[in-house]
């Protein structure tokens, strides 16, 4: 492992100044992706500052939003009562996710901000234009069956790996950040990540510095009626080959409203405007759901090895819908 | 230690702990883990190293109670927090029930995987408190614990009989 400084900060101001005058230096949170891409040497900083104890940690109700503090471990939200009971959706997708340890180590910041799973990224000695821009893209014509299908560039078609973020992406979830000078920001979830394009290096809109405080999300009908289906390899403890967050408003066996993401199968948290339109207004049956999985995988571009996931999308969430659907009918 | 003075520039850091409810203090290379701090400087040998990239559970220790992966936890971010390892568990020279239970129920082969399975079984009975689980909740919630002799029959019975029991 690159040596490094271990620097504890005590307020996000702090942590934030320490990390601006330092350009080697990265905020460290739960350290799950950071440590582990770290031994890799895939990331080398030369100073981590400890932001363990500058930021919230606890899950706030305030003028009937939920606030959750970007410490907050993702174990901690999955089993929130306030979580369970209006945002199934989102306490489905953390327990779907990695396992019970790790889920006890990860914040919510460090979740919206992990890294891609792609072998290549974390293979330092591989081409890889996210990791070392430039450098060409070694999945292309190598090992690729987990990798995207929405989203992808010439540059990059690595799989974003967070079941949770699916979740904020179909909430309509606002992130919440502090800079340099002190300003925040509100980011809405949606256009927090970026799609790869010619800067696969680039995944977020946070400037250097820029610190993530909270996460936000309002409480409505849709989100107490959620879903999260995932699709794997193994039973547990695995990430998605698919996964779909689904809410669905019903009103005499008709839709009046629907929110779709998908996961596992994008560069980024995809949430899909294509497959809501084509479940409003018509009514809950097989075949809607499967028009609006067609609908969310008409621009899908698959490769050699990674066709079969168009298909296994459209199945996952075709049965996220019908498992929804039958618990609130 | 060798690895600081060839980086004269990097400042050791400083940690105090609790190491099963012993106050430990260390001077150590912040690129030490909780798992090589202690096995390598506490000679703590009881939480194993199997992937070292979080992917096995085998070095599965509880921090303030929690499981957690001490392959992946700096021991710089430990600091004033209490570290429960294997070591730790049995009190008064008398077994911890899980620790009864795995060879009562025979729960491994090997025995590599089965301090972090234990840890991990003891604090999940704790997350999990009144509630009554199914064997298939308790594969979901040890699924972060690898065992290659494939002794999950034997460790889902072991977690029934402390249940059972509590």
């Amino acid at each position: 492992m690159h040596p490094f400084e271990f620097i504890e900060s005590q307020t996000a101001e702090g942590a934030i100044h320490a990390v601006v005058a330092d350009p080697q230096a990265v905020f460290f949170a739960g350290g799950t992706t950071l440590v582990d891409l770290m031994k890799l040497d895939v990331m080398t900083p030369g100073a981590l500052v400890d932001i363990n104890r500058a930021l919230p940690d606890s899950i706030e109700e305030r003028a009937g939003k939920i606030q959750i503090g970007a410490n907050v471990r993702n174990s901690d939200v999955a089993y929130h009562r306030l979580i369970r009971e209006r945002f199934p959706v989102l306490s489905e997708a953390i327990l779907a996710g990695a396992s019970a340890q790790l889920r006890n180590m990860a914040s919510t910041g460090g979740n919206i901000l992990q890294r891609t799973r792609c072998p290549y990224f974390r293979e330092a000695h591989a081409a890889c234009n996210k990791r070392a821009p430039g450098s060409g893209c070694d999945a292309m014509k190598g090992y690729h069956r987990s990798h995207a299908v929405l989203g992808t560039s010439e540059s990059c078609i690595a799989t974003h790996a967070s079941d949770m973020c699916v979740a904020l992406a179909m909430l309509d979830a606002v992130v919440f950040t502090q800079k340099e000078n002190g300003k925040g920001r509100r980011i809405p979830f949606n256009d927090f990540h970026l799609l790869p394009g010619e800067t696969p290096e680039r995944e977020t809109v946070l400037e250097r510095g820029e610190l993530i405080l909270r996460v936000e999300i309002e409480p409505s009908k849709l989100s107490r009626q959620s879903h999260y289906l995932k699709v794997r390899d193994r039973a547990s403890y695995e990430f998605a080959l698919a996964s779909a967050a689904v809410a669905l408003d019903l009103e005499e066996g008709t839709i009046r409203a629907a929110r779709v993401a998908l996961g596992g199968v994008a560069t980024k948290p995809w949430r899909s405007p294509e497959a809501e339109a084509a479940l409003t207004g018509k009514p809950a049956a097989k075949e809607t759901f499967r028009a609006a999985a067609e609908a969310a995988f008409s621009g899908a571009k698959p490769r050699r090895d990674n066709a079969f996931k168009i298909e296994l999308g459209k199945r996952t969430l075709v049965r996220a819908l019908e498992e929804l659907w039958r618990q609130h009918s | 230690m060798a690895t600081i003075l060839e980086h004269p520039a990097i400042q050791p850091a400083v940690v105090t702990f609790q190491v099963n409810g012993e106050s430990r203090a260390l001077e150590l290379d912040p690129r030490t883990t909780l798992l090589d701090a202690l096995r390598d400087h506490l000679d703590l040998t009881g939480s194993k190293k199997g992937c070292d990239q979080g992917q096995c559970g085998a070095c599965t220790v509880l921090v303030d109670g929690r499981r957690v992966l001490s392959c992946l936890t700096l021991a710089a971010a430990v600091k004033d927090k209490a570290v429960t390892t294997i070591e730790g568990l049995a009190k008064d020279g008398k077994l911890h029930p899980m620790q009864a239970a795995f060879i009562e129920c025979d729960a491994f082969q090997c025995g590599y995987c089965t301090p972090g399975q234990i840890l991990s079984a003891v604090a999940m009975l704790e997350e999990a408190a009144a509630d009554k689980l199914s064997d298939s909740e308790i594969r979901e919630r040890l699924s972060g614990n690898i065992c290659r002799c494939g002794a999950y029959p034997n460790i889902v019975a072991a977690v029934r009989h402390v249940e059972a029991g509590r």
